[in-house]
Parts: C-alpha cells; sequence; structure tokens
C-alpha cells in the first residue's frame, strides 16, 4: 500500500462528512459527520507520519482525538437542551439567534 | 525729525497736568455717596415684601442723604484754594496682575461735584414725586429698589477715577434704565422699549469698551492721570480714534444720532422714570464723558468736528420730532434729545465749549425734571391719558402745574430771565466763535433749532392748559397733592435763576476752569446772535400760537406735510435701523440657519443613513441557519487552500 491510498480513502472519507454536514438536518447525524472528518484528518495524519518515519502526526492525532472527546462531551449537551427545550433534532428549527 | 518733536512737545504742553491731591478732612468719606443709595438699593430689593410698607421713605431719604453730604462736600471743596479743588481718594485695588493695575478711587473735582450736586438734587426731588405718583401701584418698593440702584450706578461713572470703574457705572446706569423702562413689564410695548433702549446702548458700550482697551494697549493705564498724562505722546491716529469710540459711547447713552431710536420709546416706563432719565442721569453721561475725556479730544480736531456735527445734527432732528408728537411726553424726549444736543455741540467746540456745555447741563436739569414731572401729573390725573389732543383747558383745574410747568417752558425755550436764555445763548454764541464756515453752520444750525423749540414747547403749552376742554367724559383732573407739587415747584424756581445764576459774573465758568482747561472768552449778553435768537423764538411762538391757540385743535390728528408725517413717524429713525440693521441681520440668521440645517447636518445625515442602510442589508446574512454558516466556513476555507496552492505553484 503506497501513501496515495491513505490519502485518497482520507479524501473520500472527509468529503463524505463534509457533504453529511451540509445537507443532512438531524444533530447527531452532523456529529458523526464532524467525527468522520476528524477521522478522515487523523488517517491523513497518521498516514503522513509512516511515510516520513516521524511521530509528530501520530502525536497532533491524539490531540484531535481528545479535542474531539471535548467536542463531543458539550456538543452532546448542548443538544440534549436543544431537544428538551425544542422536541426536535434538527438544525433547522434551531434558527432563533438570527437577524 | 526736530520739527515733530517741537509739534510733540508743543501739543503735549497744552493739555492741564493737573495732578489731583489726596482727600482730606470731610471728603476722606466721598464713598458715603455710593453707600447711600446702594444701601437703599440693598434694603428695599434683598428686604422683600416686609419692606413695602415703610420702603419708599427709605427709598428717598437715601438720595437725600447723599444729596446732603455732596454739599458739605461741596462746601468743603470752595474752602481750598482754585487750583487745589481736584481731590482723590483711593478706595481699594481692585485689579493687580502684572501690569495691569486698577485701583478704584474717586475723583472728586469740579466737574464730578456739579454732577453729583444735580444728580443727588434733582434725583432726590423726583424721588418725592414718585412716591405721590407712584402710590397706588403695588410695586411701589420694587421700584425705589431701582431707582436707588440708578442714582447709584450714576453717582460712579460721575466720581470714578479711572475709566474701568467709569464703565461699572456706565454698564449699571444701562441696567437700571432697561430695569426702570421696562417697570411695567406686563404691557409689551414696555418690554419692547425696553430690550430697545438696553440693545441700543450696547452698541455705544461696544464703543466705551474698545476705547478703554486701546487706552490700555496704548498707554499701559485706564487712570484719567495716567491716560491724559501720557496723551500728549499719542500718535493722531490713536488720539483720533480714541475720540470717536468715546463719541460712539457718548451717542449710545446721550441719545444722539444715530443711536438715537431708543430715547422716544423709553417714554414707555413710569414718568418718574423719564425725569430721571432725562434730567439728572443717563442721557447726561455722555456729556459728562465727552468733557471729562477733554484731553483727549483736545488734540483731535477731527474727532471735535464729528462731535458738533452730531450735535448739530441731533439737535434739529429732536427739534423737529418733537414737533409734530401728539404724546406729551415723548415730545418733551424729543426735546431732551434736542437739548443734550446742543451740549454735545458746546462739548465738541473744545476748551471753548465744555463750561458752556455744563451750565447748558445742570440748566436743563432743572427746568426739564419740572416739565417731565408737570408731565406726569397731568398724566396721573387724565386717567393715564397722554394725547395732547385730549387734554385742553387745563390751565384753571391744575393751577400750580399749570405756573411750574410754564416757568420751565418759558426756560426751556431761552426767555430772558429764565435760565434757558442764559444757558443756551452761550453755546450758541460759542458755535459762531469757531469761526470759519463750520462755525457759521453749526451757529445757524443752534439758532433755527431755538426757533423750533420755542414752536414746539409752545404748541405744547396750547395743547394742553388753553383751548377747549377735549378731555374725555369720565376724567376728573384735579391738582396732584403737595408731595407732587412741592418738587414741582422747587424745580421751577431752579428753572427761574440757575441760569443767570451760573452764568452772570462766569460763576460756573471760572469754577470749571481748572478742570476744562482754557478759560473762554467771557460772552456778553444780548449779542447779535442772541438777538436772532429771541427774534426767532418770537417767530416759533407766534406760529405755534396761530396753529394751536387761535384755531380749535383737532381730536384726531390732521393730514399733513410730509415733513409732518416724517417726523410723526420720527423721521425713520426706526424704519433705517430695520431696514438697514434688523432686517439684513434676520437674513444672516436664517441662512446660517439654512445652511447649518442642509450643509452641516445634511452631510452628516447622510453619512450616518448610507451606514445605517448597508449595515441594515448586510445583517439579512446572519440567516440563523447553522448549514448555511457551515457552508460559508467550507466555501472559505476551500478557497483560502485554492489560494495556498495558487501562490506555491
Amino acid at each position: 500500500m503506497s501513501p496515495g491510498h491513505y490519502v485518497a480513502l482520507a479524501v473520500i472519507l472527509f468529503v463524505i462528512g463534509a457533504v453529511g454536514v451540509l445537507v443532512r438536518r438531524n444533530a447527531l447525524v452532523i456529529f458523526m459527520c464532524i467525527e468522520l472528518m476528524l477521522n478522515a484528518v487523523n488517517l491523513a495524519f497518521v498516514g503522513f507520519a509512516r511515510m516520513h518515519g516521524q511521530v509528530d502526526g501520530q502525536v497532533a492525532a491524539f490531540f484531535v482525538m481528545v479535542v474531539a472527546a471535548a467536542e463531543v462531551v458539550v456538543g452532546l449537551a448542548i443538544l440534549m437542551a436543544i431537544f428538551r427545550a425544542r422536541r426536535s433534532a434538527s438544525v433547522d428549527d434551531a434558527n432563533l439567534l438570527k437577524y | 525729525m526736530t520739527n515733530t518733536l517741537v509739534a510733540v512737545a508743543a501739543r503735549a504742553a497744552t493739555v492741564p497736568t493737573e495732578v489731583p491731591l489726596p482727600a482730606v478732612g470731610v471728603q476722606r468719606a466721598a464713598w458715603l455717596l455710593l453707600v447711600f443709595p446702594l444701601a437703599g438699593a440693598a434694603v428695599l430689593l434683598l428686604g422683600g415684601r416686609r419692606t413695602n410698607k415703610w420702603g419708599h421713605v427709605v427709598g428717598v431719604a437715601m438720595p437725600l442723604a447723599a444729596f446732603v453730604y455732596g454739599v458739605i462736600a461741596f462746601v468743603a471743596m470752595l474752602g481750598y484754594p482754585a487750583d487745589q479743588r481736584s481731590r482723590e481718594l483711593t478706595l481699594y485695588t481692585w485689579i493687580h496682575v502684572a501690569r495691569f493695575n486698577v485701583p478704584v478711587g474717586l475723583r472728586l473735582d469740579q466737574l464730578s461735584i456739579c454732577f453729583v450736586l444735580l444728580i443727588t438734587g434733582v434725583g432726590s426731588l423726583i424721588h418725592i414725586f414718585a412716591v405721590g405718583y407712584m402710590s397706588h401701584d403695588p410695586e411701589r418698593r420694587r421700584f425705589f429698589g431701582y431707582m436707588n440702584l440708578f442714582v447709584a450706578s450714576m453717582l460712579l461713572l460721575v466720581l470714578a477715577d479711572n475709566y474701568l470703574a467709569l464703565y461699572v457705572g456706565w454698564e449699571g446706569v444701562g441696567l437700571t434704565s432697561y430695569l426702570l423702562i421696562g417697570f411695567w413689564q406686563y404691557k409689551p410695548a414696555a418690554a419692547v422699549a425696553a430690550k430697545k433702549a438696553f440693545v441700543v446702548n450696547r452698541v455705544g458700550d461696544l464703543g466705551m469698551s474698545i476705547a478703554i482697551m486701546l487706552m490700555f494697549a496704548t498707554f499701559g493705564s485706564v487712570t484719567f492721570s495716567g491716560v491724559f498724562g501720557q496723551v500728549g505722546h499719542a500718535s493722531q491716529g490713536v488720539t483720533t480714534a480714541l475720540g470717536l469710540l468715546l463719541l460712539l459711547g457718548a451717542c449710545g447713552k446721550s441719545a444722539q444720532v444715530p443711536l438715537q431710536s431708543w430715547l422716544l420709546d423709553a417714554m414707555e416706563g413710569p414718568t418718574p422714570v423719564s425725569a430721571l432719565i432725562h434730567a439728572a442721569t443717563m442721557v447726561t453721561a455722555g456729556v459728562y464723558l465727552i468733557v471729562r475725556s477733554g484731553p483727549i479730544f483736545d488734540l483731535s480736531p477731527n474727532a471735535r468736528l464729528l462731535v458738533t456735527i452730531v450735535g448739530a445734527v441731533t439737535l434739529l432732528f429732536g427739534a423737529i420730532i418733537s414737533s409734530a408728537k401728539d404724546d406729551i411726553k415723548k415730545a418733551l424726549a424729543g426735546s431732551t434729545m434736542s437739548q443734550i444736543g446742543y451740549m454735545i455741540l458746546a462739548a465738541g467746540l473744545g476748551p471753548n465749549g465744555y463750561a458752556f456745555a455744563i451750565a447748558l447741563l445742570l440748566a436743563h436739569g432743572f427746568f426739564k425734571a419740572g416739565l417731565f414731572l408737570g408731565a406726569g401729573s397731568i398724566k396721573h390725573e387724565m386717567n393715564d391719558e397722554v394725547d395732547m389732543r385730549r387734554f385742553g383747558g387745563l390751565r384753571s383745574v391744575m393751577p400750580v402745574t399749570f405756573v411750574t410747568f410754564g416757568v420751565c417752558y418759558l426756560a426751556i425755550i431761552g426767555v430772558p430771565p429764565f435760565s434757558g436764555f442764559f444757558a443756551k445763548d452761550t453755546v450758541i454764541d460759542a458755535a459762531f466763535d469757531k469761526g470759519g464756515a463750520s462755525g457759521w453752520i453749526l451757529g445757524i444750525a443752534a439758532l433755527i433749532g431755538a426757533g423750533i423749540t420755542a414752536f414746539y414747547m409752545t404748541r405744547v403749552m396750547f395743547m394742553t392748559f388753553a383751548g377747549e376742554r377735549r378731555w374725555d367724559p369720565d376724567v376728573h383732573p384735579h391738582e396732584v397733592p403737595p408731595v407732587m407739587t412741592s418738587p414741582m415747584v422747587l424745580l421751577a424756581i431752579g428753572a427761574l435763576g440757575f441760569g443767570a445764576f451760573e452764568i452772570v459774573g462766569d460763576r460756573l465758568v471760572d469754577f470749571l476752569g481748572p478742570v476744562t482747561g482754557a478759560t473762554p472768552a467771557e460772552p456778553g449778553l444780548f449779542t447779535t446772535a442772541g438777538i436772532v435768537a429771541l427774534i426767532l423764538i418770537a417767530a416759533g411762538i407766534a406760529l405755534a400760537w396761530a396753529m394751536y391757540g387761535r384755531r380749535p385743535v383737532p381730536a384726531v390728528a390732521p393730514h399733513a406735510s410730509p415733513l409732518t408725517v416724517a417726523a410723526r413717524k420720527e423721521l425713520y429713525g426706526n424704519t433705517v435701523n430695520e431696514s438697514l440693521l434688523m432686517r439684513p441681520g434676520q437674513w444672516l440668521t436664517r441662512l446660517s440657519v439654512y445652511f447649518d440645517n442642509r450643509g452641516v447636518d445634511g452631510l452628516v445625515n447622510t453619512v450616518a443613513a448610507t451606514v445605517g442602510g448597508t449595515s441594515g442589508r448586510a445583517r439579512r446574512a446572519q440567516t440563523g441557519f447553522v448549514r448555511s454558516y457551515a457552508l460559508s466556513m467550507f466555501v472559505g476555507a476551500v478557497l483560502l487552500v485554492g489560494a495556498l496552492l495558487l501562490v506555491r505553484i
């Protein structure tokens, strides 16, 4: 397996995630898509680290995982609060903060 | 170069360099002159309603006390030799900053004591008259408070030993005249007249204040001794400028053309106020200023010439207005303007005329106060009617008023041996003595003025006291009470004898000599000019008799010649002011307001509206949809990456 394959897989995963974020309305699905994008980036980090024989990329991947975990905790809490208040998990319904 | 020095030295030598001596003895208490009326004003104005009952007693007592002290100081002055009568009393240092040093002091000399006696003497008589005249006015206490303040301001004006303190009195007179002319401020006409007097006076005050600044800039001093001591070394331009600025100030206070318009409207005030303004205070201030500033005017023939021209124009101007006014007070007001014109004319003649200006001023103080008090008592009995076409036949019902008014009438038109004959003829003689074409023109103007004076005053007499009774049916005039007649009697005695007293034997001329400079040549009585004046006076009386004595006076003013119509409208003085000053001023303010609204505000408002409109449209981008925000972030990120790639390649 050449590094190009890893990068290609990472790009595919990232694009799937990005499209998911843009087109889906359900907040939970959007969260999962964001996770998909983050892990696509992790894959790219790890792939490049392996290619260059350095650990910097792998360390970065760990950082991303830690941040993603924290983000999920905060995000899910917000989502819970919104769902309780509005009985809906659709991001299009939560559009009060606007002009 | 040498010639210039000689010229400067020669000019400096002509200035009287009399240095006043410090006051001693009873004159050390000269500040009492200011304290008495000021205390009266303070008690009456700060005491409020609880002084209502006895306020007028204080109001009369204070000027009387000042008069008594004035007589004592005058007697003390007569005890000194003629060259030691000028005394100064330094009260305190008002301002002392670096080179600017203003000690406030009083100067008691022959000139100021004349004014002190006139102001307090005639002023006290007017105060006594006002006790009766204002007896039905609920605000009589406040009236006396203002009157006392008026007297105090005028005394400060004539007693100050420097121009800055004089200016304080000058402004005090302006303020109190405003308060008194507008005393019945609920009458719109009175309120407007007060405002007009104040505004017109401000124009003159401007000249005064600039003159004082110029004195300080040139001489580094504003005291009389400091300025007069150095004025001989000043350039011709500076002395002329000072003379013209002081003349502007004098024109404002003394109601001389072109600042005359306030005087007739000022008749809206209570009649004692008119008497006080016209006889003892206020309008005499301009004459005082010019005579006091004699050393400045002596050095500037151009300024003196303009002073005489202003005087000659005003004496004719006032006389013509007076000849057509049916309002008795306005007819008298026009005559004041005219008489003050004589004084200004005399003052403009320099050392030859100063003493005669003061002589006429003092004599005028008596007969004009008498005339105004007479007019006041008539108005009082005629239910505040002032139209002479509604008077007539008052001779028999108000005999005391008729006799006193008549004596003052004979005095003002200059019939011998009444005071106006002596005082006015000397002015006419002095004008002819000036020599040259200007002397002839001024003298002839003064002669014509004397003839017109006889006409309009006789007209007042006939319309008021003679003929049939043209009263309103509900008017029942009687003689006024003694509190009002006694001042009139005293003033009539003064009008009878004072002119002969001061002129015959050169009493006043010799007395004033050390202050007014060279003693003028002794005027002969019954000179050619004097006889011509008497003929003109007789002609004026005859004309007035033919028009108003022989024929009945119509109750409504008939159609008349264009000159009469113009005189009824005060020779269009107000029209000139309105079209030349007021309307352009209004246009200017309207233009400024337009420019402010449309120009300045327009620019600011346009910027604000543009920013507001743009942001109003831009905020529509904030839709509240998370996915649209995400899309814009993605697009941005893609563009950023794309740009980076593009730059690197």
